[in-house]
């Protein structure tokens, strides 16, 4: 039994204009120990959906799901205060920007044992200790008197390391990490990433790592979904993901960032020309026609893709949202367009 | 290849003529360009120092694509401050076309260096229409007559791939990677010989990334602009630039043509960074690269070289003394470093 089993998880927000579907059906799950990255551009879904796995969505979305499981119990016919429970206790979230997940006027000591002693883990000298073991876990020097400091007298680095190790403090098995070194400069963000993932496989804990940046999805990832219009279009294991990716939306992100040694310098990049459709109301057929080269080619039949696609299985654990995934002729070069 | 001997080839090509002098000439010139701030102080309380910016020497040949690469709070974007004469130079002096900039106005100034900044949302105004904003630029500096400026307008909006329709839409109606098309207009409408990219692509998604980094180098062909393109995106630095600078606190500490700093990096400083640009390749995992995370003190850099307590080479020489930049023999880049790769 996966340790997080979701299907048809569908999140919607009242806007001005109507209905915004934010998270459109997406089907994910976890296994213990597992570190799943979720992959896309902004506005795909993938925030709005590790919102709705914690709990914490804003009061005014809409949360629909055909299965939502945590280690066997459902999370939508919880009551708000067990959700509560469970939250910090046994899933825990790293976000992005330490200096607004932090609070600023309490100390560190204050916010790494505030979880542990709700939860009653433990009388406040055992959380004291264990705020200690993890700040130096997590590579921070003298942790004694770190406690005593507050999130502004550490640089960006040191504050996502004690987020890290806050999110450790209950021994969780689920940390969700919304792009949590994206804010970092690149020699923090490897430092940080090699420690979460050291980490990850050490405490056997289960993470789902949501990013933008397919170069970090390649380095520490288990397995990969790929978010598109709030839908997930793709997943596999990671190595068969960049071995053979097979809906045009994967392929056309994996070819517009420069890979050093294969695209020529000062050559012509290719781009993904148009924009993502706009998710309020209803979206009909492939969310991503608009803008997919083999419509745009006429290598296949458009009317086809009028049709919402399934998120289908192709080989094991390999599934993608398109019609034509096994088109290969779709590897060849799309020509880049100027105007979006 | 040294200064000297770039320069004969330049000269070479363009011929011998009476214009050859101007032609040799690097299109932008930093003569060791510092940027000293004062942090807090009063009236009778004397403030702490920060040097933003040291000594910083740089040469852009005409047409060529110069990157800057460095950790945030490096001093990138108070190099780019003052180039745009949005910053007053401690001590040191720019050059455009071997002219000290100091002597220009800021609106001779702005004819001949734009910028194009990282965030398209914050640095368009969000009350005025496309059309004005793009037109601004010519208003100031009172070019032509309103027929003609729109004429302008319209051909720079279609050089920049942005459909006429624009021009009557506020930012707000336009998604981030037209925005960014706007900027670079804005930027383009007085046929500047140099832009300033600051960061121009990290703020939108990789797919439309792609695009505006294929405009830049078309406009860069088109119109042999001059770019001094600032990034922390290794992959698209490799991509876009002809000689890499790198700087840390404030300094550069190794600069070199492409090929050099990416194929052999001799700064201890380069190959960590190198290093830690994570590429899409599965099965590489994330690699160790031997630095510590605490970032100095800017206002409180560290004595010899300041990059010593990161360093996985330093030595006790590296404490006491501050490594020039300088390349020791031909073919390499120039580096600041007492122990550089050879």
């Amino acid at each position: 039994m996966p340790l997080l089993d979701v299907q048809d998880l569908r999140v919607d927000l009242p806007v001005e204009a109507g209905t915004l579907h934010a998270v459109r059906g997406i089907d994910l799950s976890v296994e213990r120990g597992e570190m799943l990255c979720l992959v896309g551009e902004s506005g795909c879904g993938k925030s709005m959906t590790s919102l709705a796995l914690m709990g914490l969505l804003p009061r005014r979305a809409r949360l629909s799901a055909g299965r939502l499981d945590f280690d066997g119990e459902s999370l939508t016919a919880l009551s708000e205060r067990r959700r509560g429970q469970l939250r910090g206790r046994r899933m825990a979230m790293i976000f992005q920007e330490p200096m607004t997940a932090l609070n600023p006027a309490y100390t560190l000591g204050n916010q790494l044992c505030e979880a542990f002693l709700r939860h009653r883990l433990g009388n406040r000298r055992q959380a004291r200790e264990r705020a200690i073991e993890l700040l130096e876990r997590v590579g921070i020097s003298a942790a004694a008197e770190r406690l005593a400091q507050y999130p502004h007298q550490l640089s960006g680095g040191l504050r996502q390391r004690v987020m890290i190790a806050m999110a450790l403090m209950c021994d969780p098995d689920l940390i969700i990490a919304d792009e949590p070194t994206t804010a970092l400069d690149v020699t923090i963000q490897a430092q940080i990433l090699r420690l979460l993932r050291d980490l990850q496989q050490e405490m056997g804990t289960a993470v789902i790592f949501i990013t933008h940046d397919l170069g970090v999805v390649a380095r520490i990832a288990d397995r990969v979904a790929v978010m598109y219009a709030g839908e997930v279009i793709e997943t596999a294991l990671t190595q068969a993901l960049y071995a053979n990716p097979s809906h045009p939306y994967t392929r056309g992100l994996l070819s517009c960032i420069p890979a050093p040694g294969k695209t020529p310098p000062g050559s012509r990049l290719q781009a993904i020309p148009g924009v993502v459709p706009s998710l309020v109301g209803e979206v009909e057929g492939c969310a991503f026609r608009n803008r997919c080269p083999l419509v745009r080619e006429g290598e296949v039949d458009a009317a086809r893709c009028e049709h919402t696609p399934e998120l289908r299985r192709l080989t094991g654990d390999h599934q993608a949202r398109c019609h034509y995934a096994e088109h290969r002729a779709a590897t060849r070069v799309a020509q880049p367009e100027l105007s979006p | 290849m040294n200064a000297l001997s770039s320069r004969g080839a330049l000269a070479d090509q363009a011929g011998a003529g009476p214009d050859t002098d101007i032609d040799t000439m690097p299109a932008l010139e930093l003569c060791a360009l510092s940027k000293r701030y004062t942090l807090g102080g009063g009236l009778f309380k004397r403030g702490r120092a920060l040097q933003a910016v040291s000594e910083v020497s740089l040469a852009i040949p005409r047409g060529q694509v110069m990157g800057l690469v460095g950790e945030s709070g490096c001093g990138k974007s108070t190099l780019a401050k003052m180039l745009l004469g949005l910053a007053t130079p401690s001590a040191g002096e720019v050059r455009v076309d071997g002219r000290p900039l100091g002597d220009a106005g800021q609106k001779a100034l702005a004819r001949h260096i734009q910028p194009i900044f990282q965030d398209p949302y914050s640095s368009l105004n969000p009350r005025k229409r496309v059309a004005a904003i793009v037109e601004l630029p010519l208003r100031v500096h009172g070019i032509g007559t309103p027929r003609e400026r729109a004429q302008r307008v319209a051909e720079t909006l279609d050089l920049v791939g942005l459909p006429q329709r624009a021009a009557a839409q506020f930012p707000g109606q336009l998604s981030g990677g037209q925005r960014q098309r706007v900027a670079i207009a804005r930027a383009l409408i007085m046929r500047p010989d140099i832009v300033i990219c600051d960061e121009p692509t990290s703020a939108l998604d990789v797919s439309v990334q792609a695009q505006i980094l294929n405009l830049l180098l078309d406009l860069k062909q088109e119109f042999g602009l001059t770019y001094l393109f600032i990034s922390h995106d290794l992959a698209v630095v490799e991509h876009l630039v002809d000689r890499v600078a790198v700087m840390y606190l404030g300094r550069i500490v190794e600069e070199g043509s492409r090929k050099q700093i990416f194929a052999a990096p001799r700064h201890p400083y380069t190959q960590a960074l190198l290093a830690s640009a994570l590429t899409p390749e599965p099965g590489l995992g994330v690699p160790d690269i031997g630095l510590g995370d605490v970032m100095p003190d800017p206002s409180n850099p560290p004595s010899g070289c300041a990059f010593h307590p990161r360093c996985p080479k330093a030595q006790a020489l590296c404490r006491e003394s501050r490594p020039t930049l300088t390349a020791e023999t031909t073919g390499v880049s120039r580096a600041a470093c007492h122990f550089a790769s050879a």
